[in-house]
């Protein structure tokens, strides 16, 4: 495990490659102005050293025309990056289609993840290669920071907030992941391992080790019987509050006549501020569950209420909004 | 050393400011913005050494990958202690609120700041909110990294963050009134003939700073109290738990915090922009443009804040919006180093110890503010953001920049403040060994977090650990490079050579009176004919020699 100087990290991201190049680009540019300005101060240095005591210098006056040219040809290179550098980002930032969702729960000093079949790991990931995966991440304290510098990607984990982050890993391995954002006395010690593995491996690896672990949906299942929720959230649209049957992922009208997505972000506020969102045709009656769940029973109750996608939607009492002509 | 003619022996003035009076209590009671400037320097370079001393023992816990000297908990208080003091005790005040206090009325032709008293005032604050800073470093020390990101800050934190947001908030107004000062002197002060035009760019880059002090630091000043209001009552601004954003903290938190680190650095391009005509003997090229690019930092510096929070899940188009605004400020302040360069073409070059430091600043600030480029740049971001890279690259230009040229203008006005020279051998190699040092910690540091390395970290993955050796040797050696001038500039108040009015000489105002100053800095007011950096319309220069003949034509 000696390792000489290496200059970059291993490529094992669809990111990592754009990410270099456009660093390579970076450092060219860079080179050429110090290097010019570096030339040009040594040898001023060195050719107009003052060899007379009381010699002074030859006032050159200052020229419009060159101030330009110093202004706009700098400010051109610039905008390459800026473009470049938005073209990775906005390609980061927009999740693709058909993701691997993994739920990342960050607290003081440790990382849990949740693969879909509610197998649990704690300062570990397994992931497919080849494979988009999406992170959701909550925290359950300050802001933490989810960092694997071989996929060149991160994302803070902002308490209060889903963070996501997506990326594709292209090469099997084992690779250190971090928390970027300090977080308090354990930070460094905040970190683990993404295992990237081949599709049947980590399809062995998912159903050899799922002994004893609750589906996610399972276990919300229940909270929502615990909970009580089951008592207004009622399946069939009779009861004080909308059925969730087929909520996720569509678009619920609101009682201000706007329409909003209900994703991961949406059902979470749901709970915890009720009032923030009140459902067209329902009065706000629900209690905040703020600071009765953690992140992870918030999570399997998204993940319950995920569950209930494919159920069938009652013709009334259910909140989504009617199908617009737009798509 | 050798090299320079045989000058006149010049005498001591038999009465300066130094000598006006004497006892504890004119000092303490001063308002001559002379004296009150060497307050300052006194109580800056306290805070440096404790900064540095912090900064010291971080480079040597991490020469092994588990950290060799100190429990994870004192780790983060020593560089959380060492942003707090280097930053808002340090690099803030050094150059305004030593040199800038020192030299603009003298620069202007005045006889002091507009508000005397308000100056001596803004020094007792800043030494009452010191105090707190301090009281907080020894009572159980401060662990939030001296961002004080909440809910950290705020609800985790088990250090003395209350007093320290106190110090903080109270030093703001340090701030405040020195900048409000300096604008009105800079308005209402100037000496006859001194136009806007001949000002001294060293006056407009501190005109530019007080602009960014005055309207940045009320800011960040109730962010840190509405922290330390949150922390203290359980109130819910920041606290997601009751309801806060900790995002919104950060906002308002780089809204003073981004411009302040122009508030480090544009006072370090002015210095630069007073030796670099000085030592090659000629006007400098481009006054214009780099007088209006102090202010286009300034303004438009405060329109980039967001940038360093490209990964906490801002919106694109912020991010978007934010990113190309960062890359408008690199253009002003390339401006600056193309038109530094420029002034050197057909100078009269000397490579005394001041020119020395100007040009290691250009280099240093090079490399920072290009490396400024990749942090910039959305598609990097993601990957050095929060990284070893980050803490290169701030450290090139908050030390490389901001400190070469605070130690650069010591150099260059020491003479005007103490009357007398340092050894100029000494101070040349001191000034390489500081180059050299810096390169040597920092430069490894933007590989460390290309590579990956987080910071804040006081234990590491060991594959990082042969970079993080060359930093802490680097780290010994700049050292050295700080240790050397405390010596010799001490050394030099008392047996140093008298230097006389106009030791280089320079064309400044400050260089027509006696060093050091008498208490009403001229016994006549100046008029200014001149136009700045004019070396070959000033007979009273003492330059005789016809310039060199031009070689190929000027163009």
């Amino acid at each position: 495990m000696q390792s000489q100087l290496p200059l970059y990290p291993e490529q094992a991201s669809n990111f990592a490659p754009h990410v270099d190049s456009l660093m390579l680009f970076i450092i060219a540019v860079c080179l050429f102005f110090a290097v010019s300005v570096t030339i040009a101060i040594i040898i001023f240095f060195f050719k107009y050293h003052r060899k007379e005591p009381n010699a002074v210098g030859i006032p050159v006056h200052e020229d419009s025309r060159l101030e330009a040219v110093w202004m706009i040809f700098p400010l051109i290179l610039a905008m390459v990056m800026f473009s470049w550098g938005a073209v990775i980002y906005v390609d980061y930032r927009h999740m693709p289609q058909d993701t691997l969702d993994i739920y990342v729960i960050a607290k003081q000093w440790m990382w849990k993840a949740q693969q879909p079949n509610g197998l649990k790991e704690i300062n570990e990931l397994h992931i497919p290669v080849g494979r988009n995966v999406r992170l959701v991440l909550a925290s359950e304290d300050v802001i933490h920071d989810f960092y694997v510098p071989a996929f060149r990607v991160k994302m803070d984990v902002v308490p209060g907030h889903y963070n996501t982050m997506w990326f594709r890993a292209t090469k099997p391995g084992r690779y250190h992941f971090f928390c970027s954002q300090y977080c308090g006395t354990n930070h460094a010690l905040m970190g683990g391992w993404v295992t990237v593995m081949e599709p049947s491996d980590y399809a062995a690896w998912l159903a050899g080790s799922t002994g004893g672990e609750a589906n996610p949906a399972a276990a919300g299942e229940k909270l929502f019987a615990e909970k009580a929720c089951i008592t207004c959230h009622v399946a069939n649209g009779t009861g004080r509050a909308p059925s969730l049957n087929g909520l996720y992922g569509a678009q619920v009208l609101l009682a201000d006549g706007s329409t909003v997505a209900a994703e991961d972000a949406y059902i979470r506020e749901s709970i915890l501020q009720p009032n923030a969102k009140i459902v067209a045709g329902y009065q706000p009656l629900m209690p905040t569950f703020q600071g009765q769940l953690t992140e992870e029973q918030i999570l399997a109750l998204t993940a319950y209420i995920k569950s209930l996608q494919s159920q069938p939607v009652p013709a009334k009492g259910a909140g989504i909004a009617p199908p617009t002509g737009k798509k | 050393m050798s090299k320079t003619p045989p000058t006149p022996a010049h005498k001591f003035p038999r009465e300066h400011y130094l000598n006006a009076t004497y006892g504890i209590r004119s000092w303490l009671l001063t308002t001559d913005h002379k004296r009150i400037a060497l307050l300052y320097l006194a109580s800056v370079t306290f805070f440096f050494f404790i900064g540095g001393l912090f900064a010291t023992m971080i480079r040597i816990h991490l020469l092994t990958p588990g950290g060799a000297l100190v429990t994870p908990e004192t780790y983060n208080k020593l560089f959380t202690m060492h942003g707090v003091a280097m930053i808002f005790f340090f690099l803030i005040p050094s150059i305004p609120a030593v040199l800038g206090n020192f030299l603009i009325p003298l620069m202007i032709g005045a006889k002091d700041l507009a508000f005397p008293k308000i100056n001596l005032l803004s020094w007792y604050i800043y030494v009452i909110g010191g105090s707190f800073v301090l009281y907080s470093f020894s009572t159980g020390g401060l662990d939030t990294g001296w961002t004080f990101y909440t809910p950290l800050s705020s609800v985790y934190s088990n250090s003395a963050v209350t007093p320290a947001v106190i110090g903080i908030f109270i030093n703001g107004f340090s701030s405040i009134l020195t900048g409000l000062n300096f604008i009105v002197t800079i308005h209402t002060m100037r000496a006859p003939g001194m136009t806007w035009f001949r000002l001294p760019l060293f006056v407009w880059a501190h005109y530019a700073t007080s602009l960014v002090m005055i309207l940045g630091t009320p800011v960040v000043a109730i962010t840190l109290l509405l922290a330390g209001l949150e922390r203290m009552f359980h109130l819910g601004f920041f606290n997601p738990a009751m309801g806060g954003d900790p995002i919104l903290f950060q906002h308002l938190f780089w809204f003073y915090s981004h411009p302040a680190v122009y508030i480090m650095i544009l006072p370090s391009m002015g210095v630069i922009s007073e030796i670099i005509p000085t030592f090659a003997r000629k006007p400098i090229f481009g006054y214009s443009f780099i007088a209006g690019s102090s202010i286009a930092i300034a303004v438009i510096g405060f329109l980039v804040w967001a940038h360093h929070m490209f990964v906490t899940g801002e919106s694109t188009y912020a991010a978007l919006t934010f990113s190309f605004l960062s890359y408008l400020v690199a253009i002003p302040s390339a401006v600056k180093v193309f038109n530094w360069t420029s002034t050197l073409y057909k100078g009269s070059i000397s490579w005394d110890t001041p020119m020395i430091y100007a040009l290691g600043f250009i280099g240093l600030f090079l490399i920072g503010g290009l490396t400024g480029l990749f942090l910039a740049c959305l598609g990097l971001d993601i990957h050095i953001h929060d990284t070893y890279f980050v803490v290169a690259h701030f450290h090139y230009i908050m030390v490389g920049g901001a400190v070469m040229g605070y130690v650069g203008a010591l150099h260059f006005w020491w003479p005007k403040i103490t009357g007398r020279l340092y050894p100029e051998l000494l101070s040349r190699l001191a000034a390489v060994i500081l180059f050299v040092g810096f390169n040597l910690t920092f430069f490894p540091q933007f590989i460390l977090g290309y590579m990956g390395m987080p910071r804040r970290y006081h234990t590491y993955p060991p594959e990082f650990q042969v970079l993080n050796v060359l930093s802490t040797a680097g780290a010994s050696v700049l050292a050295l490079g700080y240790l050397l001038p405390m010596i010799y500039l001490v050394w030099s108040m008392r047996y140093g050579k008298v230097a006389g009015p106009n030791p280089w000489p320079a064309t400044g105002l400050e260089w027509k009176t006696d060093s050091p100053p008498p208490t009403e800095n001229f016994h006549v007011t100046p008029e200014v004919t001149w136009e700045p950096y004019d070396y070959k319309n000033r007979p009273d220069l003492g330059l005789g020699a016809p310039p060199l003949a031009p070689a190929h034509g000027d163009d």
